[in-house]
């Protein structure tokens, strides 16, 4: 089992590591959020895996999952709930303001840096 | 003693505090806002002189205050004679310097500003001298090159001004940089950072191998800030400061901070050949080269620059000579460099006021016109010069004795040569400046009409120029015991000091009358000499270090525009691969144990969770152009990895996670109206290679950096032990991970929800921002894409389904939010749900319908709920205890069972009210972008689309 979530992590992080580096917005969002699953999961996993084991204390029962990853990662959830709100409204500000959707710079913008430095 | 010992932070700290009144002061007037600045001096100076007696008596006073202790970073203060001579130095002279610049800056200059800068600069000196802290003292370091950069630069409007302050601040700042990495090897080897301390270990320092390395970074500190070559070039174009500033910081304090910290660490450092040839070498060369420069400047501030250095160098130099007589000649000469260097740097400014130049060869004959102001001049200058018996003739006799009896390199007799070379150039110098400026024929080209200014510019350089004489004519009773008690601390014993006038006829004789009358000699020769000097060409440092900074800021520029060029995908590849290198160094740099873990066997349905995964994240790869079939998938992975949260033990992150997964794909599908609906095919074969080899190497890495954590156990022992022990008892709830949110790490997530609501007020602002610019009017005009569209918006079924449900998932809401502390659930979660069942009566009936009979606002409900969890942690003070610690009970209703209430449940209102505001703000902004491009609004709960007229026969 350990295999299987270590491969499901490793594949979300290599598939989100390609979506963010596409020159459109709205791939990058989606490789932001396969980035967080596989974030959150390898988070999760920090504390092993355990089968049947909620951390919810029971009479006559030993051994729970290690809550406290699960503490963390219940509110990296949520969090990554705003910073994906966020994202796909600055995208979506930025591409009603200069209707583009590319995350690179216009040709001109980099015109004016050097006109600067 | 104790109290006594208790005055040094407070001398510290006056002048920082004390550098708030001038800005307040100048309103009322200069006289008042000097007055205001030289109050905190003359007390930080009262408070010193009474500690004096105690260090006279050769006690070392010492107050101690733990900062950061686990960095060995402590506010320790300490005074023995050295701080003791220092900081009366800088504290008395500041004051005839605050004296002097209130009849020296005119009335256009902010004299508010000039007071606060030179404020902050005395406390940061008076901090150097006085720590106890190497840590500590670094800080007030770096605190002086900034306060002096401001002062350099406090004409803004003088071009010079700016580059001479911006070169001062590089060069000190690197050196300081330096200094900081040497200071922390000599920490490391003495195992503390306190100077007392490390003033003990002498054996154990010059016994390390980082000894050398540790030397030569504190000397570049040093050297840099005392202007030692080939570092000297940044204090004559300091010169642009106003002379104040000159007389101040580059003739008694800032330049002598580098002598203070070789002093100071002169009882572990120095004694060594390392030391005796780098510190005297540089001395050496910087005195005999800054001396023959300052002969040709006709600038008198430049020529009083270079002698400044050429001086600084002799201390140098005698410090680097490693034996106990020559720091006590050092620590004397410091003190009689600093009276007569002062009063001519404040003769040349009153010379400056009043001619209107500085430029030696439009001046001579003033002696006339400014007799008074010749007369200070003069008995500076031959003090300078080393004429009897004024007190530079003292140390520069006690200067020539100790170094004609060092051997340097060639024969014995060749240090001594070049030291009175060097000493024959100051005579030159000297003489020059009494000469050329004062003496001659009185002129009728001056640019203005000199005279001698008042009484209260004269009266700074007058009182040191009778100093000048008194320690001249009687030097042990003026500073005998000063220079006594200040060597004892320096060399670290005490020490025997004993000056006096006639040495009989030894070599130090013959030298000082060789460079006398040599001396007189160049002076003579001068314009010949001047015609040469100027015709040979000589490096220039300004042009080299414009070069150098250029090339740097050059190199700069294109590695920041190479890693960072403004977009996204540069950043995000550069910081994978970096992030790759690093996790692969680090691996290269460690093992791993054998696996401890036995692994949990694979059984069918979380083997088929995995292959849809697995197939939903290969999918969305593919397809990531099409963007709604996209959204599908990543549904469904969303999906999976909360199956997989159930399947292994976390019901409160499975129930998180599929609410979040309903709200961001509502959010993403709103967002998707407005974006493009396809991806252009836009990079290159290679570019996606290229991208795929990163995501191959960063998904591998991860994967096995994953696999190896989970087959083996904890390397220390995990504290969540604690939380599941702690979790009942203390906390009050069996659900340990709610315990661990509302209680145990209550903190964290009182954090966590403010930052929600930030993110959720920051997309509303956005929104606002985007409807009011451009792409608001845009939007306004825009033609929606002719897609087949439902006949009826607002479906009857939907709306029907909704409002029955709206109670049953407000229900539900509210038993997730009750057994939260004792079952899985709790405010995050059931603030999820609410938000859901509020976003499905919008989904059904309208935004504009739904938002008509919304009676409370979401800001309003984001900062409640944030109040409410913030209310609660405070209860806590009320009860004694800190911020958000918890507390529960038993209350009995006799009908119903036994309800448990704890005070975490209101910290969990407010989390649950916090997130269902941040959803609904972020979707409701989301929204308004629909309305604003002509989405008609509906009345009516249930509707059918008005522009679209029912077809005939249906």
């Amino acid at each position: 089992m350990e295999l299987l979530m270590a491969s499901a992590i490793g594949l979300m992080t290599a598939a989100g590591l390609y979506l963010v580096l596409r020159l459109r917005t709205f791939p990058v969002i989606l490789g932001l959020s396969l980035l967080t699953y596989a974030v959150n999961l390898f988070l999760f996993a920090s504390g092993r895996l355990a089968v049947n084991m909620p951390p919810v204390l029971r009479k006559g029962v030993e051994t729970y999952s290690d809550p406290l990853p699960q503490a963390l990662v219940l509110t990296a959830i949520v969090i990554s709930f705003g910073m994906t709100a966020v994202v796909v409204m600055m995208a979506l500000g930025a591409y009603l303001t200069a209707r583009n959707d590319d995350v690179t710079l216009p040709p001109e913008d980099d015109a004016t840096r050097e006109g600067e430095a | 003693m104790e109290t006594v010992a208790g005055f040094l932070p407070i001398i510290a700290a006056l002048p920082f505090l004390g550098a708030l009144l001038p800005g307040l002061m100048i309103k009322a007037g200069r006289n008042t806002c000097a007055a205001f600045t030289a109050a905190p001096t003359i007390l930080a100076l009262t408070l010193l002189l009474i500690c004096a007696p105690a260090v006279m008596r050769g006690e070392v006073l010492t107050f101690g205050i733990a900062w950061l202790p686990s960095l060995g970073l402590n506010v320790n203060f300490m005074l023995d004679g050295l701080g003791l001579l220092f900081a009366g130095l800088i504290l008395g002279i500041g004051l005839l310097i605050i004296l002097y610049a209130r009849f020296y800056l005119s009335r256009e200059d902010p004299m508010g500003q000039f007071y606060t800068y030179l404020l902050l600069f005395q406390g940061a000196m008076v901090g150097i001298v006085l720590s106890d802290n190497i840590l500590l003292l670094l800080v007030f370091w770096e605190l002086t090159s900034l306060s002096s950069f401001l002062l350099i630069g406090y004409w803004k409007h003088l071009p010079e001004g700016r580059q001479g302050a911006r070169m001062a601040l590089t060069v000190t700042g690197m050196g300081g940089l330096a200094m900081i990495a040497g200071m922390l090897i000599l920490g490391d080897i003495a195992g503390s950072y306190d100077l007392s301390v490390i003033l003990t270990q002498k054996d154990a320092i010059q016994a390390s191998p980082m000894y050398l390395p540790a030397l030569i970074l504190i000397l570049a500190g040093c050297f840099t800030k005392s202007a030692q070559f080939p570092f000297h070039f940044w204090l004559p174009h300091a010169m642009a400061a106003p002379t104040p500033v000159s007389a101040y910081l580059h003739s008694a304090t800032m330049v002598k901070a580098g002598l203070f910290l070789m002093a100071r660490m002169w009882p572990v450092l120095a004694g060594t050949p390392e030391w005796f040839w780098i510190v005297a070498s540089t001395g050496l060369i910087t005195m005999v080269m800054a001396a023959k420069i300052a002969l040709f400047k006709d600038d008198l501030k430049a020529l009083l620059a270079f002698s400044t250095v050429s001086h600084l160098g002799l201390i140098t130099m005698l410090l680097g000579l490693g034996t106990k007589a020559a720091a006590a000649v050092a620590v004397f000469h410091i003190i009689n460099h600093a009276t007569f260097k002062a009063a001519l740097f404040m003769t040349a400014g009153i010379v400056d006021h009043e001619a209107h130049t500085r430029d030696i060869k439009r001046l001579g004959g003033l002696r006339h016109l400014m007799p008074i102001t010749f007369t200070i001049a003069t008995v500076a200058a031959l003090s300078m010069a080393g004429i009897p018996p004024l007190n530079g003739f003292l140390s520069k006799e006690m200067m020539l004795e100790q170094v004609a009896h060092t051997q340097w390199i060639g024969p014995a007799w060749f240090m001594g040569a070049a030291v009175t070379l060097g000493a024959l150039f100051s005579v030159a110098y000297s003489f020059r400046y009494i000469a050329h400026v004062f003496l001659g024929p009185k002129r009728h080209d001056y640019p203005a009409k000199p005279h001698d200014p008042g009484f209260g510019m004269w009266a700074a350089p007058a009182l040191l120029v009778v100093l000048v004489v008194l320690i001249g004519l009687m030097p042990m009773t003026m500073v005998g015991d000063l220079v006594r008690v200040t060597a004892g601390a320096v060399t670290g014993d005490a020490a025997y000091v004993n000056i006096y006038h006639w040495h009989g006829l030894v070599p130090a004789f013959w030298m000082s009358v060789i460079a006398v009358a040599g001396g007189f000699v160049l002076l003579k020769t001068h314009a010949p000499l001047a015609a040469m000097w100027n015709a040979a060409p000589r490096p220039e440092a300004k042009v080299m270090f414009d070069a150098v900074t250029a090339a740097a800021t050059r190199g700069a520029t294109a590695l920041t525009d190479g890693l960072h060029n403004g977009a996204l995908t540069r950043n995000a590849a550069v910081f994978s691969v970096a992030v790759l290198i690093a996790g692969w160094l680090a691996w290269q740099g460690g093992g791993l144990q054998p696996p401890t873990r036995e692994m949990i066997p694979i059984t069918p349905v979380p083997a088929i969770g995995w292959l849809l995964l697995v197939v939903a994240t290969g999918l969305l790869v593919v397809y990531h152009r099409e963007r709604f079939t996209a959204l599908v998938l990543i549904g469904i992975v969303g999906l999976m990895v909360s199956l997989g949260f159930v399947y292994f033990s976390a019901p409160d992150l499975a129930l998180t996670q599929i609410s979040v997964e309903v709200v961001t794909i509502i959010l993403l599908l709103l967002a998707l109206n407005f974006l493009p609906r396809e991806t252009p095919v836009e990079s290159t074969a290679g570019r996606r290679t290229r991208d795929a080899a990163i995501a191959i190497a960063g998904g591998v890495a991860v994967t096995w950096l994953t696999y190896a954590i989970l087959v083996r156990d904890f390397a220390a022992e995990s504290i969540s032990a604690y939380h599941l022990a702690n979790s009942y008892k203390g906390g009050g709830g069996t659900n340990v991970v709610n315990v661990i949110l509302v209680d145990f790490r209550g903190f964290d997530t009182y954090g966590e929800i403010i930052v929600l609501g930030i993110a959720a007020l920051v997309i509303f602002a956005l929104t606002e921002a985007v409807l009011r610019g451009p792409g608001g009017r845009w939007l306004a005009n825009w033609d929606q894409p002719t897609l087949p569209e439902a006949g009826d918006r607002h479906p009857l079924m939907m709306v029907v389904a909704t409002r029955v449900m709206m109670p049953i998932a407000l229900m539900v809401g509210a038993y997730i939010f009750l057994r939260g502390h004792n079952e899985p659930g709790g405010g995050f979660i059931a603030g999820l749900i609410v938000a859901i069942a509020f976003l499905m009566q919008y989904m059904a009936s309208g935004f504009a319908w739904a938002e008509a009979r919304q009676r409370v606002t979401y800001h309003a409900t984001i900062g409640v709920g944030v109040l409410i969890a913030s209310v609660t942690g405070i209860g806590a003070w009320l009860a004694g205890r800190p911020f958000l610690t918890s507390d529960y009970g038993y209350l009995h209703f006799p009908p119903i069972e036994e309800f448990e209430w704890a005070t975490a449940i209101a910290f969990d209102i407010g989390v649950f009210l916090t997130v269902v505001g941040a959803v609904m703000l972020a979707l409701n902004s989301l929204s308004s972008m629909a309305r604003r491009a002509g989405e008609t609004v509906n009345v009516e709960p249930m509707d059918i689309d008005p522009t679209r007229e029912p077809e005939e026969g249906k």
